[in-house]
């Protein structure tokens, strides 16, 4: 009883929550194939999201907490050992030379991603005063996580209410508590070039394949936990019906 | 002890030995193997097995994570995150460990709802329910000070909420020592985490002493009235340990269901953020096992000889504060709430009152619930949180200043059984009706 | 009702077996992620080989790198170094271990640089062997290959596994 009370009050809790959050627009749900008990990645879909991010994000976010060799890890991208290092070689990292300096060499799988400015007060400076986030945990820093990462890549596309003022150096989106945001639109259609054909080059698009990818960077074991998770129930299940049998046996003299 | 003079015998020389030098196997015998225990216990009454393997569960993924964890600021989130993606396992221990500090406090709240609706406060089990509500205050200290660890958005600015609140009333000169600086920052991380280190020690020292003090009186039971004899109990084990292993099974069902298929069900999206000084959420909230507490916090928004900030402090702390009394608040001889019909039913309005204040804990001040108008800026006005946080505070309060107290004194409980063998034979007639005239000899049975 | 009881008592025992079995299964695989977590870690295992460039090192030279946080000497040898290890008898050698055995390439020579008694870690030195070690902790005197001479230590100096990925970087690891 008091725990139907208990689940009921944290439900109307989250909604409550979410409906409270400001005046941000609630978030289409996307039907992400990692979502729900069963759900596992969609490897393209990583591989794309991926492109999307060092194509057009890493210019100005981080990715700091993700190291190149997670590209290759299971339950990920799962790009193999020869394309990681690749990758990793692409990118330049920080680094120093012999006499102390700081220069930049090729990444290693060891690596993690770097970030495109030293340190914040640099991303500040070159960015009309506002930060971009590290994206490592965006995904759950977020209310509406992966949903509002993809809802807010298309929103730049809706028009303002009568009477709005957006002001300088922001854009419109109401997917953004406040309705204002101070990043431009990032990507606009066909941007990105997937190498599949039969995916569309869209806005829409980017952001679900950009959404997952981010998904992942920020809970890379989340296969594996699901996975453990049905093993550990299914075995739970049968000791507790054990568990119960014993503890009738052991009881079936006394009067209780 | 309620189980009286020890029947434990040394079964060969080693253990004679020990049992003249050091009476551990004598001790385990009496209190875990032997122990009389009363026969009718229902499922509400093994939370409290429950809350030790919740205990032991924490200190083992505790200790596990400081293996890992790094108590700096500069430090502390990476280190969170190195251990989420990094560590073998690491992911499974810190969610096992952060959801587990929600499940030890629903496992705390049904074991405190429990001893309200059976009476096990009453006489002569006040110190037996002082132990308990001190191990509550420290358990809550604990899960604060671990929340701070990992230096998010949410750790920092509730550290720098609820350290304020301290200051509120102890001075700035107290909120500084206790800082070690002039704001929340490294210095109040690294003693935080000496003392989230420490603290379940004491947890654990005090359970000792909340399960010697049950054992020295003996158990209470659903009918509350006391063990008359050995018809009346069984042997802690097997009876009670089997029952035990199951329960405990259940609930692991329960906790694994959140830690692989829900494990951020009870937190906040600011956890996730890396702490900032300079920007403060926008909705700081605590845990929401904490929620009623902070809820009769905010909804002290007015002054009265106090400012209303010291005022919610000591409403806050006031709240708490009389859990100590309740012993002595109530005063009614009946100690079971199944034989009184009134304090049922205000037992159970003080559950969903507690249910509803900490939902209210957790939202954002001045939301509306029932608009009905606006104010000069347009904005929503009507039946807000506060409102509904002020009607749960003083029914919170009111359940123990007026309701306890003066049902004792008015309200008409239903008959009692004459013992436990007697209800439980009631019980197995198929009805439990009438048993004031099933007066005559319990029956033995084994 | 003596049968019964029989019957129940083997029961009842199976199905305590049976659960106690089962529950002790499921603390076993419990106790496993307990035990991995201390094991290295994902990013530690990143770091477990490290490469060297080795079109930056003269003749004669050694550069020490660290690998599993230990120093690794890499060094090319002259000639006349390998010749006068590569003719040492197994009498001058408390431990007797051919070069060729150490060594891929004769002009490289790839050992952890720590002293097989303490742990002390080894000078250049050539006094006691010309193009040796000595190590300063308790005298232990090595050769051009990393091999005890004389000395308390007991053996020669560790050789990790390595290979040339091209001729002019090593994977050590």
């Amino acid at each position: 009883m008091r725990k139907i009370i208990i689940a009921a009050s944290l439900a109307a809790a989250c909604i409550a929550t979410a409906v409270a959050a400001g005046t941000a627009k609630h978030p289409h749900p996307v039907d992400f194939s990692f979502k729900g008990v069963f759900g596992t990645f969609d490897r393209a879909q990583l591989k794309r999201g991926f492109q999307v991010y060092k194509e057009v994000c890493a210019a100005c976010h981080g990715l700091k907490l993700v190291a190149f060799r997670n590209l290759k890890d299971p339950g990920g991208p799962e790009f193999t050992e020869a394309e990681a290092k690749a990758l990793a070689a692409a990118v330049q990292v920080p680094s120093l030379d012999e006499n102390g300096e700081s220069t930049t060499r090729a990444g290693t799988l060891a690596d993690h991603f770097p970030s495109p400015f030293a340190n914040d007060l640099a991303a500040k400076a070159a960015n009309n005063g506002a930060v971009p986030p590290d994206l490592s945990l965006i995904a759950k820093g977020r209310e509406g996580g992966a949903d509002y990462l993809h809802a807010l890549m298309i929103g730049y596309a809706e028009t303002p209410p009568e009477g709005f003022t957006v002001p300088d150096g922001t854009y419109y989106n109401p997917y953004m508590a406040g309705g204002v945001i101070a990043m431009p639109q990032p990507i606009s259609d066909d941007q990105v070039d997937y190498v599949e054909e039969n995916i569309p080059q869209t806005v829409d698009q980017y952001g679900k394949d950009v959404a997952a990818f981010l998904m992942w960077a920020a809970e890379p074991k989340m296969e594996a936990r699901k996975q453990l998770g049905m093993g550990v129930i299914i075995f739970l299940s049968l000791l507790s019906v054990l568990l119960f049998l014993s503890y009738r046996r052991v009881w079936r003299n006394v009067d209780h | 002890m309620a189980s009286g003079p020890s029947t434990y015998k040394p079964s060969n020389g080693l253990t004679r030995w020990l049992d003249e030098r050091l009476p551990l196997m004598r001790f385990a015998n009496d209190n875990l193997l032997s122990f009389p225990t009363p026969k009718n216990l229902n499922y509400a009454y093994t939370f409290g097995a429950i809350l030790f393997y919740c205990l032991v569960v924490q200190i083992v993924t505790g200790i596990v994570l400081a293996m890992h964890f790094i108590p700096n600021s500069a430090l502390a989130f990476n280190s969170v995150e190195y251990i989420m993606r990094d560590v073998n396992y690491g992911w499974l221990i810190r969610y096992i460990h952060m959801n587990g500090a929600s499940f030890f406090f629903i496992a705390v709240y049904v074991h405190i709802f429990r001893g309200l609706y059976y009476g096990s406060y009453k006489a002569p089990r006040e110190v037996l329910w002082i132990l308990g509500v001190i191990i509550f205050l420290l358990m809550m200290a604990t899960a604060f000070l671990g929340y701070t660890l990992p230096w998010s958005q949410m750790s920092l600015w509730g550290a720098n909420v609820i350290t304020n609140l301290l200051g509120a009333l102890l001075g700035t000169d107290f909120t500084q020592w206790l800082w070690g600086g002039y704001s929340v920052d490294n210095p109040t991380l690294q003693r935080f985490f000496s003392l989230h280190y420490l603290l379940p020690f004491v947890i654990l020292g005090v359970s000792v002493l909340h399960v010697w003090a049950l054992h020295h009186v003996g158990n209470n039971n659903p009918t509350g009235i006391e063990v008359k004899g050995p018809q009346d109990t069984v042997p802690l084990m097997p009876y009670y340990t089997a029952k035990y292993f199951f329960v405990i099974a259940l609930f692991t069902i329960a906790f694994a269901a959140v830690v692989f298929y829900a494990p951020n069900l009870f937190g906040h999206v600011d956890h996730y953020v890396p702490g900032d000084p300079l920007k403060t959420p926008a909705h700081i909230a605590p845990e929401w096992y904490l929620g009623a507490f902070y809820a009769m916090l905010r909804a002290v928004d007015f002054n009265f000889i106090l400012d209303s900030k010291v005022l919610g402090v000591l409403v806050m702390l006031g709240a708490i504060a009389i859990l100590f009394l309740v012993p002595w608040l109530d005063t009614s001889k009946v100690r079971s709430a199944r034989y009184r019909p009134v304090y049922w039913w205000c037992f159970w309005i003080f559950v969903a009152n507690y249910a509803v204040l900490s939902w209210a804990g957790l939202q954002p001040a001045g939301t509306v619930l029932f608009q009905t108008g606006v104010d000069a800026d347009g904005n929503p006005v009507g039946f807000n949180i506060t409102h509904l946080s002020q009607i749960g505070t003083l029914y919170y309060f009111g359940f123990f200043i007026v309701i306890m107290p003066l049902l004792g004194l008015f309200e008409t409980p239903r008959p009692l059984p004459d013992s436990i063998a007697t209800a439980v034979l009631a019980k197995k007639k198929g009805g439990g009706a009438a048993p004031a005239g099933a007066a005559a000899a319990p029956e033995t049975r084994v | 009702m003596s049968a019964s009881t029989h019957d129940d008592a083997t029961r009842r025992d199976f199905l305590y077996v049976f659960s106690g079995a089962a529950a002790g299964v499921g603390v076993a695989v419990t106790a496993w992620p307990f035990i991995d977590q201390m094991n290295p870690s994902a990013a530690t295992q990143a770091l477990a080989t490290t490469e060297v460039a080795l079109a930056a090192i003269p003749e004669g030279q050694q550069i020490t790198v660290m690998w599993q946080g230990k120093p690794t000497w890499v060094r090319k040898r002259t000639a006349a170094e390998i010749e006068q290890v590569r003719a040492m008898p197994d009498s001058a050698l408390k431990v007797p271990e051919a070069d060729q055995s150490r060594t891929k390439k004769p002009e490289w020579l790839v050992v952890i640089g720590i002293c097989t008694h303490l742990g002390c870690i080894p000078n250049r030195d050539n006094v006691g062997s010309p193009g040796g070690y000595l190590c300063a902790c308790h005298g232990s005197v090595y050769d051009a290959s990393g091999r005890i001479l004389r000395g308390p230590a007991p053996l020669n100096l560790e050789v990790p596994p390595y290979e040339f990925v091209s001729d002019t970087l090593l994977r050590i690891g």
